[in-house]
């Protein structure tokens, strides 16, 4: 039967609106086929996401490794304690925490940016949605091979841009560990602002034109225009859009891996580098759980902040 | 039918919509030198954003000496040779890659689609117990940030014994919370007349499911298949580890794993770089909405 069809008939008249979910839902005979619908996703759900957190969590109070089958004996809390006295740990909390300072500041106010200009375009919006959104989705791999090539040291586009300006070559960006990150945040604001942009344009367009046409006729500036209707009106994207950026920031990992491995020495090391190293170079499993729970915690932290928001924003609109 | 309520129909005015608000007279003039800078601005902005893939091309695009002498080289000179693209194919890793990442983002986008649309069908459609607790169990899934289980994932897919084959890359991808969660709104949106005609016509749930609901659905099949291909496609963590096998790596850790061997082939280096982005280029090119659709969706809902 078609789509159209289906319409025309009359009794689609006679359901009317089911006000209570429960009428509206497929009767009590399927309650095993509700079953059915949901058990292959929740097989995956529980093997790969739910099944990983909890033996995360308990083997984090073990010494467990890769070079033994099972658990290993009991460790007590003596893998945190030993995760939160390294210094190395420290290290990597700090330089994700310095990378989430350097990104997310820039990926948002430069996103905001283009997106505002970007709206008062009139022709070719194409051209800087895909100027600005396509490195979004090119592979991790290709982003740090072409930026790994633009900061090599002496002859590299970069070292040669910043030549005219006068400033010595140096180590070249990443070569210094003053610098790496600031070289791994500069790659990271061009791969990832299309996504800020994006989300900043689909806002901007649900703010109602009349607002800017009132305050033209109130002899707003276009400037004006920005600070009291565009920058109130997108605040609940903005405040969605510091939340993402925090937690996809804490989970950096490809960028680094990819154009400086840690390095030079750990002044580039982050979170998910130390734990990968710690589970599979030094085959620590037990203590590589306990630092992932420990990121984990922060991650899921600042998670529910973004679900109690969204929740309340929703209300708030209803 | 009215689709108001789906994401396509509210994505759709964010993306093609682009005039810019009308000025009052009294604001006109400066409203429109106002436009014109900032469009110069923006034309700035957007070149020099394009800077680095176009100078990723030209690299590749030249010879491996050349390319070796610095950007001032590589810029200068006018004789584009596809001799690096050359070497890859020839060399025949690329090809081991290609599959592996084709093959595993298929698998993965496919069965994604399937089970999350199955699992959402019955939370936005059928009466059972533990309703509110599966809602929960979705909604603290998309609060996991699967990276962070890299190790225990790992530890569980050598016990399975399945390490080194493509479902270690697609087994752990299958459960993206989010596909759930985006098929629920859009299912929630459709009105229940339609399945409704269906019933009395005496149709079973799995019949309401397949030849109902999911041919109203294809926009968001659609934007569910590329993201999670993209996704996969782009994934580096996972198939990092799973994966030592050189011939069944993925494209992105094939690169990162000859990375070192090709020493000063800067030229072959960009031209890698190139081909493991190529077919999303091309996928972007011809679904570029789809794909902007579904990254701003997933953004402002997940």
């Amino acid at each position: 039967m078609t789509t159209a069809e289906a319409v025309n008939r009359p009794a689609m008249a006679v359901p009317k609106k089911a006000s209570a979910r429960q009428r509206s839902m497929i009767g009590a005979r399927n309650r095993r086929g509700a079953w059915l619908f949901l058990a292959p996703f929740g097989i995956f759900y529980l093997a790969f996401l739910l099944g990983p957190t909890v033996w995360m969590l308990i083997s984090s109070f073990f010494n467990t490794s890769t070079v033994r089958p099972g658990l290993g004996s009991f460790a007590g809390f003596a893998n945190y304690a030993e995760m939160l006295t390294r210094a190395d740990f420290w290290s990597a909390m700090w330089h994700t925490l310095q990378f989430t300072i350097y990104t997310v500041p820039p990926l948002v106010m430069v996103a905001f940016v283009f997106a505002v200009l970007t709206n008062r375009v009139r022709r070719g919006q194409w051209f800087f949605r895909l100027a600005f959104f396509l490195p979004f989705i090119l592979p991790s791999a290709t982003i740090s091979l072409i930026w790994v090539f633009i900061f090599t040291p002496g002859s590299g586009l970069w070292a040669t841009i910043v030549s005219w300006f006068g400033v010595a070559p140096g180590a070249g960006v990443l070569g210094d560990p003053n610098t790496a990150m600031i070289g791994i945040a500069i790659a990271t604001l061009w791969w990832t602002l299309g996504f800020n942009f994006v989300l900043y344009l689909a806002g901007l367009q649900e703010i109602p034109r009349d607002l800017y046409e009132a305050a033209a006729v109130d002899g707003a500036t276009a400037w004006g225009q920005i600070r009291y209707i565009t920058i109130p009106m997108l605040s609940r994207t903005t405040t969605l859009v510091i939340l993402l950026q925090i937690i996809a920031s804490l989970k950096i990992f490809d960028q680094v891996y990819l154009m400086t491995a840690g390095g030079p020495g750990i002044s580039t090391q982050v979170a998910l580098g130390l734990i990968t190293n710690t589970g599979f170079t030094d085959n620590r499993i037990g203590a590589a759980s306990a630092a992932s729970v420990l990121l984990f915690i922060v991650i899921v932290a600042i998670a529910v902040i973004r679900q109690l928001f969204d929740r309340s924003a929703a209300r708030k609109a209803a | 039918m009215s689709t108001s309520a789906t994401p396509r129909a509210r994505m759709k005015s964010p993306i093609s919509a682009a005039a810019p608000a009308r000025l009052g007279a009294s604001g006109k003039i400066s409203g429109r030198t106002f436009t014109t800078v900032t469009t110069i601005v923006l034309i700035v902005f957007a070149i020099v954003w394009l800077i680095p893939s176009l100078f990723a091309l030209k690299t590749s695009l030249s010879e491996n000496g050349t390319a070796a002498l610095g950007a001032t080289a590589i810029l200068s000179d006018w004789n584009p040779t596809l001799h690096s693209y050359a070497a890859l194919f020839n060399a025949g890793d690329i090809w081991n890659w290609y599959l592996a990442s084709g093959v595993t983002s298929v698998i993965t986008a496919a069965l994604t689609v399937l089970f999350a649309s199955m699992a959402a069908f019955a939370l936005s459609r059928l009466n059972f117990r533990g309703h509110n607790i599966v809602y929960l169990l979705v909604i603290l899934g998309i609060m996991i940030p699967s990276q962070v289980l890299i190790v225990p994932i790992f530890q569980e897919l050598g016990a399975i014994n399945l390490l080194n084959t493509y479902w270690s890359v697609i087994f752990p991808q299958i459960p993206a919370v989010i596909a759930v969660f985006i098929f629920k709104q859009f299912f929630d949106g459709i009105p229940r007349e339609l399945e409704e005609a269906a019933r009395i016509d005496g149709a079973g749930i799995w019949k309401i499911y397949w030849s109902v609901v999911m041919p109203l659905s294809r926009p968001v099949i659609a934007a569910v298949v590329i993201l999670t291909f993209v996704g996969v496609w782009n994934n580096l963590l996972l198939p990092l580890f799973v994966l030592s096998n050189p011939n069944l790596m993925t494209i992105p850790v094939g690169l990162a794993t000859v990375q070192g061997s090709f020493g000063q082939r800067y030229a072959d280096i960009q031209a890698g770089a190139v081909l493991a982005a190529l077919p999303l280029i091309i996928l972007y090119l011809i679904f570029q909405r789809q794909i902007v659709e579904g990254v701003t969706g997933s953004g402002l809902k997940g």
